[in-house]
């Protein structure tokens, strides 16, 4: 059962990415301007030189078959202003840093949601409650660029401060580096699951189980963790999947402000340059990676939920 | 009830126990994951914290804007790559601390009218200790025009005999005008007489490159560190793509005492503004460029603010195509007479630095003896609305309209073209009751429109590729590319000819002073400013050179003050 569940998931997942690819290469390739144009016009002759070295003198459908052809051969081609590198070793060099980055952020975020929503829901209406609340409203409403600008600039005021460096204002490559970076990327994420947790959360503690768990006279710490923690958990769960595409994908920002050499940078300048092989290999990538998760989540659902049958 | 409360609390106490326990779990997980990660990651980054100036090991630190996209010299076009190239890179000529031309590769040199010949250098070495020839040299400007290798500068080496026919595959590559007598000799026959050669030799595409060298990488040449080949004054030790480059003085090159530092680091790699000050700040690197917002916090912290002049141009293009109203003469006229370049930059870009455009030859130029602009003044443009709407009425009894259509402004989406077509937009409208539809497009979109002429008034600029007035006088010329808009003016393409044409430079700076002329009368454009750079520099470095062109900064003759 389950394996023909997953069979068929990866199945709908790579019609997804065909789909994904043919999309972006008809919709690249109707905006204006082309990846060869640069400030200082060239002559007709290089012009022709430069579009036969990267096949765009060929007509659209043929350039549509060769790239579907290399796509499944695992060949993204050449970067159009990386003028020397493989999209291959750009997403091999860069994706691993956005990754990074993004486990930590999502580690974070995912604990960090579950403590405070648990610790709100558990103390309702109380002070605790209203102070994370509080901090939640505004950790959802904040864009990250924001917390991002604001958590340098604290890094540096700080290292003034104290004389000597705490932890490095941006760059990469230590554990310093990476404490208030992966924070930042959290952040909203956190404050998300942390609302979803309470009212999750909330809805248990007042369900007949818990009721009757109680009425039996288990003990607190069973109630709590058995019954409560683990029911409430399964929304957090479920946009744990999504979660995890969003902040690996959408780092650009951080990347950006804390001179990180992730990969959203590449995806982002790409999409400015018209650098079409880096645009479909990031997309492609990005769109194999979020219908990835989103499988991986389904499958994982059924481990801790035993009452949903993968079908 | 009493009895339940208890019950509550209990609950609530131990239910923030395991809270509690499931934290400090939480973080000692978070821990041992972050020096896992740690440990992958110091692969792929910029590794340990220096500071932005290191006296004790002669290290500078700096920032890059973006991961150098190029730097196989006869194919690279861009600033960052231009930069680079200049520390680890060596042509014929250079240009020294005083921006004035002086010996590289070549010891000495002779250009005539028709050809020019170097003499290299003995010592003249790369990284691997042999000696560069003027095989070297005939090597790498043979690929610069080779069509096969596609180079967008190629066009800069059209002076050499043949080149240009070469390119547009007229012509063996080996027919190009060059040649090694032997390993110390360059001799190069030119195309017409060009005065200004000498200068193109310190360009980046005239760099050497060696053949057996090139071979050995199949085709991954300049792809990484150990994929170039060095003959300047650094060589890049280390390269992580996209987050480090590290330079280290380079023992082999011929004038190693004039390097004073032993590193030039570049562990950081960004685009934001803010980022290069907050890490500037921090001290962790030596250099930085300000932006608007960012001048009150450099004077709150009582740095010494440097101004720099980038050389570039920036004006508004009219397009002269078939069938466009812009090709009216009292039209342009009329819009020429009501903008004013001092008040688009004092008092709506604001940014310290500008200078109000008064022509297309920007003041750094050098004329005959003097600066060009002070041999050849441009006529003063008087901003005088009256007049302004005499011309437009004479434009619209000449066009046989009863109202003017709306003119379409083509610019790009950075915040000083948004304040600047702003600016178009307001003043059209205040004194001339025109109408502007201001067309914002990102790089790439607004290049293909400029292209295809889909605008009526366009925000171009242009940055000075060598150290000569013809840099932007040929810009206008009906045969150039970049005349987006274009202008066809027999006059002027035969003022064009004989600047290019000649060697006596009188001639050709009286050419380039009527172009200018023909240029603002004809109001072909309305140059807008020429644009300047704030930027604060570690007062513990000095020596840092600014250049208009070639590498820019130049870090080659820093040297660290202790202080």
């Amino acid at each position: 059962m389950m394996w023909r569940y997953t069979v068929r998931r990866l199945i709908q997942g790579v019609i997804t990415i065909w789909f994904i690819a043919t999309a972006t290469f008809v919709a690249m390739h109707n905006v204006p301007g082309d990846p060869l144009s640069s400030d200082k016009a060239v002559t007709a002759e290089i012009r022709a030189n430069l579009e036969a070295k990267y096949g765009l003198d060929k007509p659209i459908t043929t350039q549509y078959l060769i790239y579907m052809g290399n796509l499944l051969k695992g060949d993204f081609g050449i970067s159009f202003t990386q003028k020397n590198r493989e999209v291959n070793d750009i997403i091999r060099e860069h994706f691993p840093v956005s990754a990074t980055l993004g486990i930590l952020a999502i580690v974070f975020a995912g604990l960090g949601g579950v403590l405070w929503g648990a610790l709100t829901a558990l103390y309702r209406n109380r002070l605790p409650d209203i102070v994370i609340m509080f901090l939640v409203i505004l950790g959802i409403s904040v864009p990250n660029f924001v917390f991002a600008a604001l958590g340098q600039l604290g890094l540096v005021n700080v290292n003034d401060l104290l004389g000597f460096s705490l932890l490095p204002v941006a760059g990469w490559g230590t554990i310093s580096h990476m404490l208030v970076p992966s924070m930042v990327l959290g952040l909203s994420t956190m404050a998300y699951l942390t609302r979803l947790m309470r009212s999750s959360m909330l809805e248990i503690v007042s369900s007949d189980y818990v009721r009757t768990a109680k009425a039996k006279g288990l003990p607190a710490s069973r109630i709590f963790s058995r019954h409560e923690l683990r029911n409430a958990i399964l929304p957090v769960v479920t946009v744990l999947g999504p979660a995890i595409a969003a902040i690996t994908t959408g780092g650009f920002v951080v990347e950006l402000v804390f001179a990180i050499p992730g990969l959203g940078r590449y995806f982002v300048q790409a999409v400015q340059q018209l650098d079409y092989t880096v645009i479909m290999g990031t997309t492609v990538f990005y769109g194999a990676f979020l219908v990835l998760m989103v499988i991986l989540v389904d499958l994982l659902y059924g481990f801790i939920d035993p009452r949903v049958r993968l079908e | 009830m009493s009895d339940i409360a208890n019950n509550q609390d209990d609950f609530t106490r131990s239910a923030g126990r395991q809270l509690a326990l499931f934290a400090a779990l939480s973080v000692s997980g978070i821990a041992l994951l972050m020096m896992g990660l740690s440990w992958a990651s110091s692969l792929t980054g910029s590794g340990g914290v220096s500071e932005g100036v290191d006296p004790a090991t002669g290290t500078v630190t700096l920032a890059l804007r973006e991961e150098p996209p190029q730097l196989d010299s006869t194919l690279s076009t861009d600033q960052v790559s231009g930069m680079v190239l200049g520390h680890v890179m060596e042509g014929l000529l250079r240009y020294d601390a005083h921006n004035h031309l002086a010996p590289g590769v070549a010891e000495r040199w002779e250009v005539t009218d028709s050809g020019a010949t170097f003499w290299l250098r003995e010592d003249a070495r790369w990284s691997d200790g042999q000696p560069v020839t003027a095989d070297d040299f005939v090597f790498s400007w043979r690929r610069a025009v080779d069509p096969a290798n596609a180079s967008e500068y190629a066009s800069i080496m059209f002076p050499i005999a043949n080149a240009e026919a070469i390119n547009q595959g007229e012509m063996d590559v080996d027919e190009l005008g060059v040649r090694a007598v032997d390993d110390r000799t360059l001799v190069v026959d030119l195309e017409r007489p060009v005065p200004y050669f000498d200068k193109l030799t310190a360009f980046s595409t005239y760099y050497p490159i060696r053949e057996a060298f090139y071979r050995a990488t199949k085709g991954r040449y300049a792809a990484d560190a150990d994929k170039l080949l060095y003959n300047g004054p650094f060589t890049i030790t280390r390269w992580v793509h996209g987050a480090h480059v590290r330079m280290e003085k380079n023992p082999e090159y011929w004038n190693r005492e004039r390097i004073q530092i032993q590193v030039l680091d570049f562990p950081y790699v960004t685009q934001d503004p803010n980022a290069s000050l907050n890490l500037f700040k921090d001290g962790k690197i030596a250099y930085t460029t300000l932006t608007e917002e960012n001048l009150t916090e450099a004077l709150v912290q009582r740095w010494d603010l440097n101004r720099f002049m980038d050389g570039s141009v920036f004006y508004m293009e009219f397009n002269f195509r078939e069938g466009r109203i812009t090709r009216n003469l009292n039209l342009r006229k009329a819009i020429q007479a009501v903008l004013d370049p001092a008040e688009l930059v004092y008092r709506v870009i604001k940014l310290p630095g500008y200078l109000p455009g008064e022509s297309l030859f920007p003041i750094w130029l050098q004329g005959e003896v003097r600066p060009f602009r002070q041999e050849y003044p441009p006529p003063p443009r008087i901003t005088d609305p009256e007049r302004g709407r005499d011309y437009l009425e004479q434009a619209r009894r000449e066009l046989g309209l009863d109202e003017f259509p709306p003119l379409v402004l083509l610019t790009g989406d950075s915040p000083i073209s948004n304040k600047q077509a702003e600016y178009y937009q307001e003043t059209l409208n205040r004194e001339l009751g025109l109408e502007v539809r201001i067309d914002r497009q990102i790089f790439k979109q607004r290049l293909a429109k400029m292209t295809a002429g889909d605008f009526d008034m366009v925000m171009a600029g242009w940055g000075p590729d060598f150290d000569d007035p013809l840099t932007f006088g040929d810009l206008f010329a009906s045969w150039n590319l970049n005349n987006r808009g274009r202008y066809s003016n027999p006059e002027l393409d035969s003022l064009v000819r004989v600047a290019q044409n000649t060697t006596d430079q009188r001639v050709r700076m009286e050419a380039f002073g009527e172009i200018q002329r023909i240029l603002l009368e004809n109001a072909v454009i309305l140059p807008d400013y020429e644009r300047g750079l704030v930027y604060v520099v570690d007062p513990q470095l000095k020596g840092m050179v600014r250049r208009v062109v070639g590498p820019d900064p130049d870090l080659t003759n820093v040297r660290i003050v202790e202080g």
